[in-house]
């Protein structure tokens, strides 16, 4: 079965630690403005949310990119982006709506999350368990995945 | 079952693709005229800039992926449709018959009134054919002209920028990318490309191109000035390409009217891409958008309704994002707002930041922004998404930039361990 990852926004204390290893990983620096994975603080209440790309079946970015940039890694479901291939255009960015894929100045290429390949770092470094990697069934991160799809006509109204 | 598709760029691949998931056994053939593998003009700008050689602007890598799709690609015009008898004509003289048709034909520049237009060094940028002639042109200290600074004209400029040329941009609007853009952030841009050397030319445009002689130009711009260049570009604009259905049954206002479903007046008839006026998804009007992200939802909803697999489409969002030498500015749906909407705007002109949100009611409806580049996708969910932001609304009018955090906290659930 596939993994993927399944987010507990519940159980996140805005540590960071997954956006110190996302970037490490990604980019050999310890640089959250770098990470693929991002903490957003809700101040009101009091909360944390770690959000990243759910690998949707719609990837809008993949079916937006121009030339053929993004696929599809078999293991792992997740959707790759290829330096060699990626130009910089930026319409992915703007094709995806949940706002995971993002253009990078310091590689002038577009990011976003690979799943590590299969071992994403997030989660071997969440404290809390916030952040895990498990068995796709009925994860936060499908609620998540889900709850983003329902949210937008255009994935049901289209779904092929 | 024979799906006959005109027309080899972004809509006509994506819906070909799109096709043969749906109906693993149907005959699928593309017939595009250009003479090339069918190629994205999106990345025309690269090649120019030689990021990427020809290849690089492939959709798809021609020698494989067609084939293995089953899929024939077929390099040759269509001249003639016969919709009763279901055939085409093909510059070979040969027919072909189908089942359903789907017209992918694009769009072409359009040509200002501007005298010397038929002279050697002026040359739209649309094609792999024009930009080797571009290529030619453009070299490292020569001097060019680019007439248009909207949003094509925009994306050009960079590349120009980056082949080292002395650039002299002449826009008509009072304003750069004024479609896509307000005074502000528009202004932002021709600050920012003045600061960077470039001459811009606003509220202006070009009298008369005429040849100089000695391999130039001369280019008169209404302001009075007087140019000489190697290389004039036009960027003014681009039409769609509705000849072959202009006898027809098939209704065209300005580009070929579509339904829901991509279907023409023809049953047996579709159009996607910059070709068709479809639905809008802001609006509910039909209309001709003209943009990459348009033409491959167009061609997947065309071809799953070809396949009789589709359903009804709720429209298209008109948005584009642009980076103009290294300042990136986006726009989505109604981004100069709607009667009775309430906005936000966020404008720091020394740091070259600006966002703009539109709201109708609770909802956003539009939005813009300039020196952002994280997280603008959202913009997209946000509006698409129709979220009422209920009390994210009010925040998003104090801090207009805390777009992620609306869209997380109106679709996610924030505790459930
Ligand atoms: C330099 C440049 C940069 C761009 N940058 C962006 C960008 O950043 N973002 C964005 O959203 N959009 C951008 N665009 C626009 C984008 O490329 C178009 O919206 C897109 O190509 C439309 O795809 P399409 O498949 O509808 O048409 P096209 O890509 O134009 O393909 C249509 C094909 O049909 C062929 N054809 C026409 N008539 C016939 C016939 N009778 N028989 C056979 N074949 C025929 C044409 O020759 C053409 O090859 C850019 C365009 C250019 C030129």
């Amino acid at each position: 079965m596939q993994k993927s990852l399944n987010i507990d926004p519940g159980k996140c204390t805005g540590c960071l630690q997954c956006e110190m290893a996302c970037s490490y990983e990604h980019t050999g620096t310890f640089n959250p403005s770098r990470s693929y994975i991002k903490v957003f603080t809700f101040h009101h209440e009091g909360r944390f949310a770690p959000y990243t790309c759910t690998q949707c079946d719609e990837a809008w970015c993949m079916r937006a990119c121009p030339v053929d940039a993004i696929s599809v890694d078999m293991a792992t479901g997740a959707k790759v982006v290829s330096d060699d291939k990626c130009v910089g255009c930026k319409v992915c960015t703007i094709a995806c709506p949940f706002g995971t894929i993002n253009y990078s100045q310091a590689t002038g290429k577009v990011v976003k999350c690979d799943l590590c390949g299969g071992d994403p770092q997030c989660a071997a470094a969440c404290p809390t368990d916030a952040i895990t990697y498990v068995d796709a069934d009925w994860t936060g991160y499908d609620r998540m995945l889900a709850s983003a799809a329902k949210s937008l006509p255009s994935a049901e109204a289209t779904a092929g | 079952m024979q799906h006959l598709i005109i027309g080899a760029g972004p809509a006509g691949v994506v819906a070909a693709e799109a096709l043969r998931k749906a109906d693993p056994d149907a005959g699928i053939a593309i017939i595009g005229d250009e003479p090339e593998p069918p190629y994205s003009r999106m990345a025309i700008p690269y090649y120019l800039i030689n990021n990427i050689d020809e290849s690089g602007t492939y959709l798809r890598d021609p020698k494989q992926h067609f084939a293995d799709l089953n899929i024939e690609v077929v390099q040759q015009k269509v001249d003639k449709i016969d919709t009763s008898g279901k055939t085409v004509t093909l510059g070979d003289g040969s027919s072909r018959g189908y089942d359903k048709l789907l017209l992918a034909t694009g769009s072409h520049p359009i040509s200002p009134p501007i005298p010397g237009l038929d002279l050697p060094q002026v040359h739209s940028c649309w094609t792999l054919e024009d930009a080797r002639n571009i290529i030619k042109l453009a070299q490292s200290g020569s001097n060019v002209v680019l007439i248009g600074a909207g949003f094509i004209g925009c994306i050009i400029l960079e590349a120009l920028v980056k082949r080292g040329v002395n650039l002299t941009v002449v826009e008509t609007g009072n304003r750069m990318v004024p479609r896509m853009l307000n005074d502000k952030a528009g202004g932002l841009l021709e600050t920012w490309c003045k600061n960077k050397g470039i001459d811009v030319h606003t509220s202006c445009s070009v009298d008369a191109i005429s040849d100089a002689g000695n391999g130039q130009v001369d280019v008169s711009l209404s302001d009075g000035s007087k140019l000489d260049a190697a290389l004039v570009i036009t960027a003014t604009g681009v039409k769609a390409n509705t000849d072959l259905v202009a006898d027809s049954d098939i209704n065209v206002d300005q580009g070929i009217l579509v339904n829901r479903r991509m279907q023409t007046s023809n049953p047996d008839v579709y159009a996607a891409g910059d070709v068709a006026q479809g639905v809008d998804f802001s609006t509910g009007n039909f209309e001709v958008q003209a943009i990459q992200p348009t033409a491959t939802d167009h061609g997947r909803i065309a071809a799953l309704n070809m396949a009789g697999q589709g359903d009804e489409h709720h429209g298209t969002l008109n948005m584009n994002v642009l980076d103009t030498v290294g300042l990136i500015s986006c726009s989505f749906g109604l981004w100069m707002g709607v009667d009775g909407g309430d906005s936000a705007e966020l404008y720091n002109a020394d740091e070259f930041q600006y966002i703009n949100l539109q709201f109708d009611d609770d909802q956003l409806v539009g939005a813009s922004s300039v020196g952002k580049t994280q997280h603008v996708g959202v913009l997209r969910g946000l509006i698409e998404s129709r979220i009422h932001l209920g009390e994210w609304k009010q925040r998003l009018m104090r801090d207009p930039t805390a777009i992620m955090e609306a869209y997380v906290a109106c679709t996610q659930e924030l505790s459930y361990s």
